[in-house]
């Protein structure tokens, strides 16, 4: 029920909606609650509706505090 | 990048789970409640408890909409489409859940009820205008994820003049909840439930932002990660969690900033603001009545409102007497402490709430739990 997942916007459509990438399978979705969707943006969807955006430059963040908190066991913060 | 496989990198989950098992301090427990369904899910799905360290322990929240959903919500809910002849659309999960007398709104559907099921409010929209001679109503359930939807919903049937449509609102508040936890006696007076520090929600926070949280990190020092669902998500909000608390620090940290900002979706919050306000009390299933924790539509909306179109009183019903997950939501009791748990209770039977969606903890264990040494983590690498 809360399960949200993330797809990749493919093309925006008329009235705030927008074709979305699910797995490879096409979808349209709604899109009015996150302001400014582009093609290519990647955004949560639930429940038919995108919910917000994905930032990429946070994502490679994580990625790569992940791989650094894994590297140095009993590193501190 | 498809921000999905990256986050379930079986080599890093083990690096992350040594990290932690150097870190941990031998004498301690580290009791962390994760309040969101969907990580209960990541947990047994991926086998996460059998990576950390025995010092680690978590504690199931009542972090599943539909698990929290109380009896007499079912019953109304089955009422409308029942006794009013409205076309009732409702999400997939609360079809089985058990209601009154053996019912459920699959049974009741099963006897001739106009009960549908729908993937997003929209579809509910549809029906309504296919239908202008029958009542629709949309059966809103969920946390601050699921509302915004709702909210589109109603304003988009309020610009359309849609004569049919309404919505019974069952949208509950994540922070009401938490504070619910914080405040029972389990957890201040008794000691019964140990709660160190929360693994909070991920895709309720896109929308609602960090900041709810801070409240709790600073009134109750507990420390709180925001945690994105893929396994090395959660993996790593337990690090910084662990990390806090060897520290003695009890702050908001939020490990799923590729989506979550301090502020959330101000978009959606103002929608949501404009059409809904707070309910003064709600009851969940398994805390009971919580006083500010849910949301009902505002007088500019009324007419969209099935409890005002219907008349329909709430009354409250008790849970199977067999069934533990009141105690499961509350943190107190783990699912194999129940006695149906398996064997009368499963998820093509469930006789409670918990094991209906998969994001409930006896079905997360269910489906899981038997296989624990098989870790998706190891397969993913
Ligand atoms: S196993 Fe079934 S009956 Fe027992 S607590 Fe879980 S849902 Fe309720």
């Amino acid at each position: 029920m809360c399960l949200a997942i993330p797809v990749k916007v493919v093309e925006l459509l008329e009235a705030e909606q927008a074709l979305v990438d699910v797995g490879g399978v096409r979808k349209e979705v709604d899109v009015s609650l996150v302001d400014g969707v582009a093609e290519g943006d990647y955004v949560i969807l639930h429940v038919g509706f995108a919910i917000n955006r994905l930032d990429e430059t946070e994502a490679q963040r994580t990625l790569a505090m992940l791989r650094e908190m894994g590297v140095e066991p009993g590193a501190a913060a | 990048m498809k921000y999905v496989d990256e986050f379930r990198d079986g080599k890093v989950a083990r690096n992350l789970a040594r990290t932690i098992a150097a870190e941990v301090q031998p004498e301690r427990r580290y009791h962390l409640m994760e309040f969101c369904g969907g990580h209960t899910h990541a947990i047994s799905r991926y086998g996460l408890r059998d990576l950390l360290p025995p010092e680690v322990r978590f504690i199931h929240g009542p972090g599943c909409p539909v698990c929290v959903l109380p009896v007499g919500r079912i019953d109304s809910a089955i009422e409308l489409a029942r006794d009013h002849g409205a076309i009732l659309c409702s999400y997939g999960d609360p079809l089985r859940v058990p209601a009154s007398g053996r019912m459920s709104l699959l049974r009741a559907k099963a006897e001739g009820a106009d009960i549908r099921m729908v993937y997003s409010s929209a579809d509910a929209l549809k029906i309504a205008r296919e239908n202008p001679d029958r009542e629709v109503v949309f059966f809103a359930i969920g946390f601050e994820t699921t509302t915004p939807p709702t909210a589109v919903a109603l304003r988009q049937a309020r610009a359309e003049g849609l004569k049919n449509f309404s919505v019974f609102v069952n949208h509950v508040l994540t922070p009401s909840a938490i504070q619910n936890i914080l405040e029972s006696p389990e957890v201040r007076e008794l000691g019964t439930v140990p709660l160190d520090g929360f693994i909070g929600p991920s895709h309720v926070s896109t929308i609602i932002g960090s900041r709810p949280y801070e409240f709790f990190a600073e009134e109750f020092q507990k420390p709180v990660v925001i945690a994105g669902f893929e396994p090395l998500d959660v993996l790593q909000s337990v690090l910084m969690l662990v990390r806090q608390l060897n520290e003695g620090r009890a702050e908001v940290e939020n490990q799923f900033s590729r989506a979550v900002t301090r502020e959330g979706n101000l978009k959606a919050q103002a929608l949501v603001a404009e059409i809904f306000e707070l309910r003064d009390r709600f009851e969940w299933r398994g805390l009971g009545e919580v006083p500010y924790s849910a949301l009902r539509i505002r007088d500019a909306y009324r007419d969209f409102d099935a409890e005002v179109r219907f008349e329909l009183p709430y009354r409250s019903v008790p849970d199977h007497k067999a069934c533990e997950c009141g105690a499961i939501l509350r943190g107190l009791k783990q699912p194999q402490e129940c006695k149906v748990f398996g064997t009368v209770c499963t998820p093509d039977n469930p006789l409670g709430s918990c094991m209906v969606s998969a994001e409930g903890a006896c079905a997360a264990y269910y489906t899981y739990g038997q296989f624990t040494k098989i870790t998706a983590v190891a397969e993913a690498s």
